[in-house]
């Protein structure tokens, strides 16, 4: 996979949650996403992008614009070193939920996108890496 | 500090959502309606989302929130407006908003909220007219 343009950018507050998800739309409308699936990764995004701030205490959104053979993508890769996550399965599940929310946000935001991926130790911090291909 | 205006209209209180909120403002908004439902004696609530590109699960929460409290200060909400890929997108994302109204535009929205109205008056009406019961 190639990179062919990255950025990151800090996932402090609940207003760099306002501003990640307007980054990945511009991106997203770069590489001529749909309409439906700008909104699904945007969607996606929010959900991961609050994860880090509330959950994680704060961290990183690295965008990366992404080609594989014809196929263009974003990848978007959020970091924390936070108290990562004890049981990865559990928190996946529809329903689950630590804080205040719904329950929804991971495994939400994993079928909003079509690669998922999460690295996180405890007391270490977490990653989430997800792709939208268009 | 921001706030998301809310409009009177005769026994209705209108909001349209104009801008990218971040969760404090959504939870303004919250505590704002409710405190104005009260205030004002007020039988609908109207949330315009058309302007909104997406509802994540928290303003999804938040919707829901402001739909079950009016209903318990006897006020009934209607959301209006969403967009097609907002909706497909919240349902795949597991949110369906239940115990939310949901009208295609503010216009229809308006004549649900009246229509429910009209029908309680109706009913009162009927009862005032039969002391039978």
């Amino acid at each position: 996979m190639l990179i062919r343009k990255a950025d990151a950018r800090p996932l402090r507050n609940e207003d760099d949650v306002v501003f990640s998800r307007q980054a990945v739309r511009s991106w997203a409308v770069e590489i001529a996403l749909s309409l439906v699936d700008q909104t699904k990764l945007v969607t996606a995004a929010s959900e991961l992008a609050r994860n880090t701030v509330v959950y994680g205490g704060g961290g990183t959104l690295t965008l990366e614009q992404v080609e594989d053979g014809a196929r263009r993508g974003l990848r978007l890769v959020f970091e924390d070193q936070g108290p990562g996550i004890p049981d990865i399965e559990r928190a996946l599940q529809d329903g689950f939920t630590s804080g205040g929310g719904l329950g929804l946000g991971l495994g939400g935001a994993k079928r909003l996108v079509n690669e998922f991926h999460i690295d996180s130790r405890p007391g270490e911090g977490t990653r989430i890496t997800v792709v939208k291909w268009k | 500090m921001d706030r998301i205006p809310i409009l009177k209209m005769g026994r209705f209180l209108l909001v349209t959502i104009q801008v990218d909120m971040h969760d404090r403002l959504a939870l303004t908004l919250q505590d704002d309606l409710t405190e104005r439902i009260v205030k004002d004696g007020t039988r609908g609530v109207l949330i315009d989302i058309s302007s909104l590109e997406i509802v994540d699960s928290f303003i999804g929460r938040v919707l829901g929130n402001i739909a079950a409290m009016s209903r318990v200060l006897d006020a009934k909400t209607v959301v209006t407006g969403m967009q097609p890929a907002v909706a497909i997108t919240l349902v795949e994302l597991g949110l369906t908003l239940p115990g939310v109204r949901t009208a295609l535009n503010v216009e229809r929205g308006m004549e649900l909220l009246q229509g429910e109205l009209d029908q309680e008056g109706l009913a009162t009406v009927e009862t005032d007219a039969d002391p039978q019961g």
